[in-house]
């Protein structure tokens, strides 16, 4: 009949529309962009940030911002978009690399910085503005944390924030427990005493991130598969997923977070574990050093209890990871000036001043000025973790991740384009494993048959 | 319908025997052009562009842009097992909930089809779920009622021995099929509810007299005269659920694993998260030409349902 053919091209046509909402809502990035009231050159405008959602930036720099910038600059408004690790990765990559120019400054890490940069995407900070600024002292930036965010010794990002792991515990229930925890265990050593520790419904022996994705559970594993004497791909970028080394490392982490770690692990990461930590319901955690800053902030009676390890090896002498949640500029936005304004405040020594000043010296965003480290107020309010933090950056090493050689640079991801989405990948099949929805065997496999999809030139090319 | 035909039917003057001129064929649809421009505009366009896509290797990610790359992408969805899954997934999920929802919307909405004290306030209650937004709903569902650790949930169960079940790790899929119920329940049980409400008192009354118990009645007389109604809710909400997005977003975001990938999500995943524009686009046509086959069957229902209704 003809009213029901026509109702079914109709549908047709409904139908199309649905399935091209998810093509388009990519293209409708969320923030608005920046206003075009102002000109490259003049230091006037709305400054839009893409941020990650985690405390020192929802808790410190947003108020601040407003309270403090905004008022010091009042040619500038500053607009937040805030995200979780995973969702900002996305929001950013899609901005960045089709010029939609939603936000013209980007809070962006490691291993995103020299790829954009090597794109063209991002401007070049030293040329463009600390060459001009004495002010700003880039040379007093961490060198392992600086060197992370360059390319072709330029730096394209700037730190908010830097860190690596290191595992914490809680002194009490470890001496309930007759646990003692030496400065720099084995991951053995820590299997152990989380047996020992582990109280099912009460306090878990251990604490581990699980959420799928290369920046959440995979950036802990990934640690560990290294010190296992493991690696994601060999010298002629053949991935080794299913190598002994790999599988044993995963097999490790697994069981682990399986038999003494939280209830719900596949769905935790670095916010979910700082408020159980912060609630006295883990044990031990192994996490960024940052969590130190924030303990010591929110959970006081849990901080006055807290003892430090570094980050538990096995085969190499180190192990931690080398992170960073740094500030860019995309290439072409508007209001550029205004941006540099906002983010040589952000990331500057007048900052951690103003933080010291409202919410204490043990609350300055660590990890990225070697000044903060030799000031004598900081190392007396943050003595607990300050020396081990700054250790731990020092001793990460990102183009000798592992025990062999490797052909990509990066502790806890592999820095080529491609690992965006292969990271999510295993980090979802491993995340299977930790909920027993699938052996480790199979996720390892899987997670290979994903890694072979890509050929080796393909893969080196990125590098 | 047919008095309206017969009064703008141009009077029968023998030159245009077949009714309207072309001149009132355009008068009478001018009005409706804006819409339909529109819905070209915000339908078809897109719809083209997707297809466009299709055939790109586009990777976000990657700078040069996109190129020609010919069947590669349609290739790849189909010898992707992951796509094939996600559609079984889609399709498992929604039946399962679809008709837990109906047969628990029957069993409530009869309960509500009887008198007692404060039943509107106790209807007003039983649609609530299906007025709160889906989004919220799932957030809802996530944090407070169903986390592992401070979760209403297992607070609850706790005195029953359950202790610190990890819902969306361990039962993803089971938590996120509970919480659509949820949801959908209520609407079953509006649509059933009305189709009570048409069902006539003396029929009942006779079978009363004629000595039929509860159940026989239910069987032999209320189900029957709710079948138009149940079939109605059960298309409704295949169309809405198959397309649910939020519950999978906001509760489990897919896994563990991609144990509640369901297609819209992996859709989603492909571009937020793959960057892999040229493959999403390729899934989504498959997606839009599977939509058709599947609607076209489940229009003929529909048209059944409603000739059904006129014939009564």
């Amino acid at each position: 009949m003809r009213s029901s053919r026509f109702r079914i091209r109709r549908l047709a046509a409904v139908g199309g529309a649905v399935a091209v909402v998810a093509a388009a809502a990519a293209c409708s990035s969320s923030g608005s962009s920046g206003s075009a009231s102002g000109g490259n050159n003049s230091s006037t405008g709305t400054v839009t940030v893409a941020v990650v959602s985690n405390p020192l930036i929802t808790g410190q720099m947003i108020p601040l911002t407003q309270s403090v910038f905004e008022k010091q600059n009042p040619g500038i408004t500053v607009k937040f978009a805030t995200y979780t690790e995973g969702d900002l990765r996305a929001a950013i990559e899609k901005d960045v690399s089709t010029h939609s120019n939603s936000f013209n400054v980007v809070m962006i890490g490691p291993y995103e910085a020299p790829l954009f940069a090597k794109n063209g995407w991002l401007v070049d900070l030293s040329k463009q503005y600390i060459a001009s600024d004495a002010a700003y002292d880039a040379s007093d930036l961490l060198p392992p944390v600086a060197k992370a965010l360059s390319y072709q010794s330029d730096l394209y990002a700037v730190p908010f924030y830097g860190e690596s792991s290191m595992l914490y515990y809680n002194k009490q229930l470890l001496s309930a427990a007759g646990v003692t925890m030496p400065a720099h265990p084995t991951w053995t050593q820590v299997a152990a005493a989380a047996a020992k520790l582990n109280q099912p419904g009460k306090v878990a022996g251990i604490c581990l991130r699980g959420l799928a994705g290369w920046g959440d559970n995979m950036a802990a594993l990934d640690t560990v598969v290294n010190t296992f004497g493991g690696q994601w791909f060999n010298m002629s970028w053949q991935p080794q997923l299913t190598s002994p080394a790999f599988e044993q490392a995963a097999n490790f982490y697994v069981n682990l977070v399986k038999s003494y770690g939280e209830p719900g692990a596949s769905n935790d990461s670095f916010n979910q574990l700082l408020t159980l930590y912060g609630q006295g319901k883990c044990a031990m955690w192994y996490d960024a050093t940052v969590a130190a800053t924030s303990i010591a902030t929110e959970f006081p009676s849990v901080y006055a209890q807290t003892g430090y390890a570094f980050a538990p090896t096995e085969k190499t002498t180190s192990s931690g990871w080398l992170w960073s949640w740094a500030l860019g500029i995309p290439q072409g936005v508007d209001n550029q000036s205004a941006a540099w304004k906002f983010v040589s405040w952000a990331t500057s020594k007048q900052y951690d001043d103003l933080v010291a000043q409202k919410y204490g010296w043990s609350a300055v965003p660590p990890g990225t000025r070697t000044s903060l480290y030799n000031n004598p107020s900081y190392q007396k309010a943050a003595s607990a973790f300050a020396g081990i933090t700054l250790q731990s950056i020092d001793g990460t090493d990102p183009d000798h991740p592992t025990v062999n050689p490797v052909p990509y640079v990066g502790v806890q991801y592999v820095d080529i384009p491609q690992f965006e989405t292969l990271g999510l990948q295993v980090g979802q099949q491993i995340a299977g494993a930790i909920a027993g929805t699938e052996s480790v065997t199979q996720a390892l496999q899987n997670s290979q048959g994903y890694a072979s999809a890509y050929s080796p030139s393909e893969l080196s090319g990125g590098s | 319908m047919t008095i309206i035909e017969d009064l703008v039917k141009p009077p029968a003057t023998g030159i245009r025997p077949r009714g309207v001129s072309r001149r009132e064929g355009w008068q009478r649809r001018l009005p409706l052009l804006p819409a339909l421009i529109y819905t070209i505009v915000v339908t078809q366009i897109p719809f083209l562009v997707t297809l466009w896509y299709s055939f790109q290797n586009y990777f976000w990610n990657q700078p040069g842009g996109a190129h020609w790359t010919g069947v590669a992408n349609y290739k790849e969805v189909f010898t992707d097992p992951s796509f094939r899954s996600a559609v079984v997934r889609s399709v498992t999920m929604t039946a399962i909930a679809v008709i837990v929802a109906m047969v628990l919307g029957v069993a409530v909405a009869v309960l509500l089809d009887k008198k007692f004290l404060g039943r509107g306030v106790v209807r007003t209650l039983i649609i609530t779920p299906f007025l709160v937004m889906p989004a919220a709903a799932a957030l809802v569902w996530a944090g407070p009622m169903l986390d592992p650790n401070f979760g209403l949930i297992n607070y609850l169960l706790e005195p029953f021995g359950v202790h610190h079940v990890a819902w969306l790790s361990t039962h993803a899929y089971g938590s996120v099929v509970v919480v659509m119920i949820w949801e959908w329940t209520p609407f079953m049980v509006l649509i059933v509810l009305a189709g009570l409400q048409g069902q006539a008192s003396d029929v009942l009354e006779a079978a009363k007299v004629d000595g039929a118990n509860a159940w026989a009645t239910f069987r032999e007389l209320t189900l029957p005269h709710l079948r138009p109604y149940i079939e109605l809710g059960i298309l409704l909400g295949s169309i809405y659920l198959v397309n649910a997005f939020d519950q999978v977003r906001l509760m489990t975001n897919g896994g563990p694993g991609t144990s509640t990938t369901t297609l819209p999500f992996y859709l989603y995943q492909k571009v937020n998260y793959a960057f892999d524009v040229g493959g999403a686009a390729a899934a989504g046509v498959v997606t839009v030409v599977l939509t058709i086959i599947v609607a076209s069957f489940a229009l003929r229902m529909f048209a059944r349902v409603f000739q059904f209704e006129e014939a009564r």
